[in-house]
């Protein structure tokens, strides 16, 4: 049995049962990193060493019987804008240097205290600001699929591990499709929560208000059972929710008969929409209504105000966010300065890449005097109407379904010459953050390039349970989770 | 609206980040896209909407003040680039 392959649950109950050790399992992964991430370049760093060590560790906890999550023993890979003690974190930025991070965040303590044992950290468009992973510093990471194509972005390098099987399952952070788009692109599950249900102390701050973690997995079960852990309140995140799902993982059943379910027209009549994709996602739909939901046509009449509303509140909290990074508490600093404003502003210039200085010079921009009101406030109460019209549909539906991304991956070097066309591919799962909804991507077909398409399940806000059980029940039916790509 | 040079160099400074003519014209160009794109915004009628920060009413977050260790400082201080013992080093700020 090829061990990297298994998903989480499979894996943890193959440890629990003496069937695979813990070692094994850890090694294992980083077989696979070896064969094939020269190819794909998913990982910044890795630390086998220390994941070697811990291995033996958790094992020890297993056979004494102290540990008995279901992911105990599980090698796990992280998003590298996730601190991890000790371990480098560099949102794939020049700027943050050999940064270690004196503490964890709380999702890492979490996980590690359900036994999962991190193994390395993934490449990301430079501090989560892109929609193909082409922007780090550390070089673009390839699709799995096809290595001419992206992986999606930002959490590219955690969607292409998981497709690749160099991971067992990754936690990615998404404030505008970060997890669900390279999810789609890459064939693989992929879960924003509800805004407030998983801590984001210790996640590197981009857009804070939209930020959310979540899981990269190879199915909706696995995604369950990582939000059973990694979800609650954090007393570290005043914004994070005092709410119990109880077990996430223990409510998938399956059954969605009865479930209200609306297809957006405007989604599904987009400029731009690839006719397969369409084909593909209608064809979810055309699922959940053969195992009893119903399905009928609803409206998001503000589908062409979330990209322009989306852009302006994140750069706008991302100009003030970056402001640490000044070349003094950690990380890079420019050489040859001359006095303190030197020192930031030289700093800045060659620490930043070209992505996130735009949105830097873009939020300064919408927050200066004179144009705050024109753009930022106006983008506030466009999110207030958005968030509105949410409430109205989820009065009468229970989910939405619809498309995670319009086409499916884009060649590299074709996106980052029409930046507005790449933000355009943003369209269907920008909404979401702005709302503060959750949102699975599950894979649902392939193009005639054979390349995967990935279709959005969209809840109310605390709605996991209900999003997760129609991907689950989803899955169940269907095989497209299970398609590998075949990296030589 | 016209992203000129001037406009581009004044956001600059005030996001202390340097530009040279190259990026400057790229980001007058860049920048103008994106942000006559975010004209379309002004279709929406919000007259009497309120703007909207958050999606979950939060007020003040209060918890007890209770005494708990911070972070070690020679920890945090390591990642600096340029530090003493218990400070950070940077050029000389005030003349």
């Amino acid at each position: 049995m090829d061990i990297a392959k298994m998903t989480a649950l499979e894996l943890g109950k193959a440890i629990k049962n003496k069937e695979i050790s813990v070692k094994d399992a850890v090694l294992s992964v980083f077989d696979a990193i070896e064969k094939k991430d020269k190819d794909i370049n998913a990982y910044v760093s890795l630390c086998k060493e220390e994941a070697i060590k811990k291995a033996d560790e958790i094992q020890k906890k297993i056979d004494d019987g102290s540990l008995s999550s279901p992911i105990a023993g599980v090698p796990v890979s992280i998003k590298d804008n996730i601190c991890t003690k000790g371990i480098k974190t560099t949102c794939s930025s020049k700027i943050l240097g050999d940064f270690k991070p004196p503490y964890n965040a709380t999702v890492i303590e979490k996980l590690e205290n359900a036994g999962a044992i991190v193994i390395g950290k993934l490449n990301m468009d430079e501090f989560a600001m892109g929609s193909t992973s082409e922007t780090s510093y550390y070089g673009p990471t390839k699709n799995p699929w096809d290595l001419n194509k992206v992986p999606g972005g930002s959490s590219g390098g955690a969607a292409a591990a998981v497709a690749a099987d160099e991971a067992i399952f990754s936690l990615g952070s998404d404030t505008g499709g970060s997890i669900r788009q390279p999810a789609s692109y890459c064939g693989v599950t992929g879960f924003k929560p509800t805004y407030g249900t998983v801590s984001r102390y210790g996640l590197i701050a981009y857009a804070s208000s939209l930020d959310q973690i979540g899981p990269i997995a190879k199915d909706v079960k696995d995604c369950a059972a990582i939000m059973d852990i990694i979800s609650g309140k954090d007393k570290f995140d005043g914004t994070s929710l005092d709410n119990d799902f109880n077990s996430l993982l223990d409510s998938l059943n399956g059954d969605v008969k009865g479930m209200k379910i609306g297809l957006p027209k405007e989604c599904f009549e987009t400029e731009g929409l690839d006719a397969s994709v369409k084909e593909s996602v209608l064809n979810v739909a055309d699922k959940l209504k053969e195992l009893g939901a119903t399905v009928e046509e609803i409206s998001l009449p503000f589908i062409d105000y979330v990209i322009p509303a989306y852009y302006i509140i994140a750069s706008a909290e991302a100009s003030s966010n970056l402001s640490r990074f000044d070349g003094v508490k950690y990380g890079f600093r420019a050489e040859n300065i001359e006095g303190i404003n030197d020192l930031y502003c030289a700093t800045r210039s060659e620490g930043f890449g070209s992505e996130v200085k735009k949105r830097i010079l873009l939020g300064t921009f919408v927050l200066s005097s004179g144009y705050y009101d024109a753009y930022y406030q106006k983008a506030l109460k466009v999110k207030a109407i958005i968030k509105k019209h949410f409430d109205e549909v989820f009065e009468k539906y229970d989910l939405i379904i619809c498309p995670t991304a319009p086409t499916t991956a884009p060649e590299i070097g074709k996106s980052l010459s029409d930046p507005l066309k790449m933000y355009l591919s943003d369209i269907f799962t920008v909404s979401v953050n702005i709302a503060g909804l959750p949102g699975l991507n599950v894979p649902c077909g392939f193009d005639k390039n054979n390349m995967p398409i990935g279709a959005q399940i969209i809840g109310q806000r605390l709605s996991e349970k209900k999003v997760l059980n129609a991907g689950y029940a989803y899955q169940q039916n269907t095989d497209y989770h299970k398609m590998k790509a075949e990296v030589k | 609206m016209e992203i000129t040079k001037e406009l581009v160099e004044y956001v600059a400074t005030l996001s202390k980040i340097k530009v040279d003519d190259a990026f400057s014209e790229k980001m007058q160009k860049e920048l103008g896209a994106v942000i006559n794109y975010m004209e379309i915004l002004n279709q929406v009628d919000t007259k009497d909407v309120e703007p909207l920060s958050h999606v979950f009413s939060i007020n003040n977050v209060l918890r007890e003040d209770e005494v708990m260790p911070s972070h070690n400082r020679a920890e945090l201080i390591k990642n600096a680039p340029q530090h003493g013992e218990t400070t950070f080093i940077v050029p000389k700020a005030v003349e």
